[in-house]
């Protein structure tokens, strides 16, 4: 009588596992039940499914890696605290990254490195000058707008060849380390973990307009970065 | 919103549109932001200018060279140390004071 029961129970998570690289299970809700029901290999799964995505982002709150790695500890902690409350208005994935952001920020706050959105939200140019985009363009006469220094192709490799260069991969990361906080976030979550827009947004409590223009800043300043690893012959 | 940004936007909607309306948007038309219109002059321009060609390729590079970085690896034993209070928590009765998703 237990057996198809025991049975649908793991072939459904068997039907999660191998698509760990999914931003999502393909079956959210089972899996809720199954963590909700106590089963341990679900909860593995999604130890491993995010758990290296909650680290990334808990390092743009708080000052240390090992802060960051208790601030995961105390987010699956939260989870298995809430998870039977879980309702499914938001996916498990935004409500797993919330319960981060929010330890993580009150861990920043205490050690005194988190400064919240309204401080340094995009509203204030002052880590910024003027515009990014200001020193590339010709400012005045007849060639005001365009480029002092047209962009060149860059190389055609794959970008998983720039990434095999230590130099390039720790040009980048420094680069991102060195981003204002909320620029940070919203990259991390965006470009590095593939997050959409709209989870973004939930995650951090940011309108679609300051996700875009903090988005648009840190890209271009890792672009930056990343010109003198790449850059080739001229392509056009 | 951003001022630059605003400013950026009225030239362009007002037909004023410069390799800086280009490099400053170009995340709202990656983002998929724009209307029809303003997609299909955008790429215009870049159809017509080969440094904003280049420049868009760039943007493009950069974010799939960042979703290329490798993962953070989680400590093993961080791992072994929450199977070993999941295991405890399971036995537990659920707590009344927690977090819920209808925050």
């Amino acid at each position: 009588m237990w057996l198809p029961f025991i049975f649908s129970r793991k072939l459904v998570l068997l039907l999660a596992l191998p698509n760990l690289s999914d931003p999502l299970p393909r079956d959210e809700a089972s899996l809720v039940r199954a963590l909700q029901d106590g089963d341990e290999t679900a909860f593995s799964v999604v130890m491993d499914q995010y758990s290296g995505s909650l680290l990334r982002l808990a390092m743009a709150y708080v000052p240390s890696r090992a802060v960051a790695e208790e601030v995961v500890q105390e987010t699956w902690m939260g989870v298995l605290e809430g998870i039977g409350r879980f309702e499914g208005r938001s996916s498990f994935k935004t409500w797993v990254f919330r319960i981060l952001t929010n330890r993580a920020k009150t861990r920043g706050t205490r050690e005194r490195r988190y400064e919240p959105f309204g401080l340094a939200g995009v509203d204030s140019e002052s880590d910024e000058g003027p515009s990014l985009e200001d020193s590339l363009f010709v400012a005045e006469g007849s060639g005001s707008g365009h480029w002092i220094d047209p962009p060149q192709g860059w190389e055609p490799d794959t970008p998983e060849r720039a990434l095999l260069s230590k130099e390039c991969r720790m040009a980048i990361e420094e680069a991102i380390n060195g981003l204002p906080d909320n620029q940070r976030q919203v990259i991390t979550l965006r470009d590095v973990e593939g997050v959409s827009a709209e989870e973004v947004c939930n995650i951090l409590t940011i309108s679609e307009t300051n996700q875009r223009v903090l988005l648009h800043r840190a890209r271009t300043k890792v672009r930056r970065v990343l010109d003198p690893y790449v850059r080739g012959g001229d392509s056009s | 919103m951003d001022r630059n940004f605003k400013q950026q936007l009225m030239g362009y909607l007002a037909g004023n549109f410069s390799c800086k309306d280009v490099a400053a948007l170009i995340t709202e038309y990656l983002e998929g932001s724009f209307t029809l219109t303003q997609r299909i002059r955008f790429q215009m321009h870049i159809g017509l200018c080969s440094a904003c060609r280049n420049y868009l390729h760039q943007m493009k590079y950069t974010v799939a060279t960042l979703r290329q970085l490798p993962s953070e690896p989680m400590p093993m034993e961080i791992k072994e140390e929450l199977l070993k209070r999941f295991r405890s928590w399971k036995h537990e009765p659920s707590s009344p004071n927690v977090s819920s998703d209808s925050q």
